[in-house]
């Protein structure tokens, strides 16, 4: 009886200790990333098992729809993508003008970024938090940090990896901030999620910054994590109080947060490698 | 005799923590998530209860470590509420077993406001994120829970005879 008390008492402390020090080494340090990934291997087939019926039900949403509404959806599509095209023509040679203007700045050209669709996994994680969990992981040469898109814009960035899925941590998430610019004027501003589902909050803009609601919010690229040019939402409301320093900006993303099922997976800046040697070079010399 | 007897039924105790992993990976309506049963440690709780022999801290430490990966939080968080509870129910499981199932279930509702008291001090260092009353919501939901839990828990326990 007492032998046991005494063990336990051991082996309290020596696993308060082992977690504190896990904790200490994971808040501090990037060595627990092949741990996390090997526990969520374990873990997957627990969240593939959760996303089964969901999986189910949209199977069965999908089959039992009737021919009228195929035939209309086709209809629509086949709109849709004759205007798509139509745009598209006129964006190539923008793009060729582009490439060509910048090699005449002697400017490195933005390849197209690579992207990989992948899709949600129903699971919940935490409450209070903005993640999701997506079906591709290290297999599919995801990475953390990885940029995570939808049809519409920015959803966020990858976290954890593991080796058949991957935890992507949303942009309206607490702990998020993306650097963002107006499209307008090229205005800079920082874009920090509040935990709510449509809501982000700019900040650092001053009162008398030249902003609109309306206004569209584009990631700028600086922090070398996003890739540029990607909508992140809509100015929604601006509140100015002349006793602050600065305005109270509410956006809006344009992307489905809660809504997409299939994301996009980037690899942006195939060019910033070269870029970064570049800088180096010249820092060495 | 021993090591055949204490060999018995680590099936279904694994069965019973993996459903409650998977209870607590089930997408909920927004409404709900934040009154979802804190699945694990009360299952954690009935079987340190049980049979305090072969369930104890280190399983605890192990589940607690795959929470954390399954709610993508600091590794170690959950890890040491789950060590801090089954160490709670090892020193008081002679008490709790006489208790009636009333009393059980404020016992669990204590040990639970502990397990996330924890929670929440540790992700004042980690998350900047703002809790409102629902934060402490699966201690109560998890205490209504109790009774049918150990019933349920303790039927399947005699009929498969795990001690």
């Amino acid at each position: 009886m007492f032998q046991r008390r005494a063990s336990a008492n051991i082996r309290l402390v020596l696993f308060s200790i082992l977690s504190i020090s896990l904790m200490f080494v994971d808040q501090h340090k990037n060595y627990l990333v092949l741990v996390r990934s090997s526990i969520s291997t374990v873990v997957y087939p627990l969240q593939y098992v959760v996303n089964l019926p969901f999986q189910a039900i949209e199977w069965a949403s999908v089959s039992l729809v009737t021919r009228k509404t195929l035939m209309e959806d086709n209809e629509r599509l086949k709109k849709d993508h004759l205007l798509i095209s139509s745009k598209l023509q006129r964006y190539q040679v923008l793009e060729a003008e582009n490439q060509r203007l910048r090699q005449l700045l002697e400017s490195s050209f933005r390849l197209n970024d690579k992207v990989l669709v992948a899709e949600l996994i129903e699971v919940h994680l935490q409450p209070f938090r903005r993640q999701v969990v997506i079906n591709k992981g290290q297999r599919e040469g995801a990475y953390n940090g990885q940029p995570v898109v939808d049809a519409t814009g920015i959803m966020g960035q990858i976290i954890h990896v593991g080796r058949f899925s991957s935890t992507v941590l949303l942009i309206t998430d607490p702990n998020h901030a993306l650097p963002v610019q107006l499209n307008r004027n090229g205005l800079r501003a920082i874009a920090v999620g509040n935990g709510h589902e449509d809501k982000l909050t700019l900040v650092h803009l001053p009162n008398n910054a030249d902003i609109k609601v309306g206004d569209l919010i584009i990631s700028s690229g600086l922090g070398r994590r996003f890739p540029s040019g990607y909508p992140v939402g809509e100015i929604e409301k601006i509140t100015l109080d002349p006793s602050e320093s600065f305005a109270k900006v509410i956006i809006k993303p344009t992307a489905q947060l809660t809504k997409s099922r299939e994301v996009l997976m980037v690899w942006p800046y195939q060019h910033i490698n070269s870029m970064t040697e570049e800088v180096a070079e010249v820092e060495k010399q | 005799m021993i090591s055949i007897k204490q060999d018995q039924g680590n099936g279904i105790i694994i069965g019973s923590f993996v459903l409650a992993i998977i209870l607590t990976a089930w997408p909920l309506p927004d409404w709900a998530t934040n009154w979802r049963p804190a699945w694990v440690p009360i299952f954690l709780i009935y079987w340190c209860m049980a049979i305090p022999d072969r369930v104890g801290i280190g399983v605890a430490w192990f589940l607690g470590l795959l929470l954390d990966v399954i709610h993508s939080n600091i590794l170690g968080q959950n890890a040491l509420g789950m060590v801090v509870i089954a160490y709670i129910t090892l020193n008081s499981y002679h008490r709790m077993r006489v208790f009636p199932l009333a009393q059980q279930a404020v016992l669990v509702f204590a040990y639970l406001l502990i397990y996330e008291l924890i929670m929440y001090v540790i992700s004042i260092y980690t998350v900047n994120r703002y809790l409102d009353l629902t934060y402490w919501m699966p201690a109560v939901t998890s205490m209504f829970l109790w009774p049918w839990l150990f019933v349920l828990l303790r039927d399947l326990r005699r009929k498969y005879n795990i001690t």
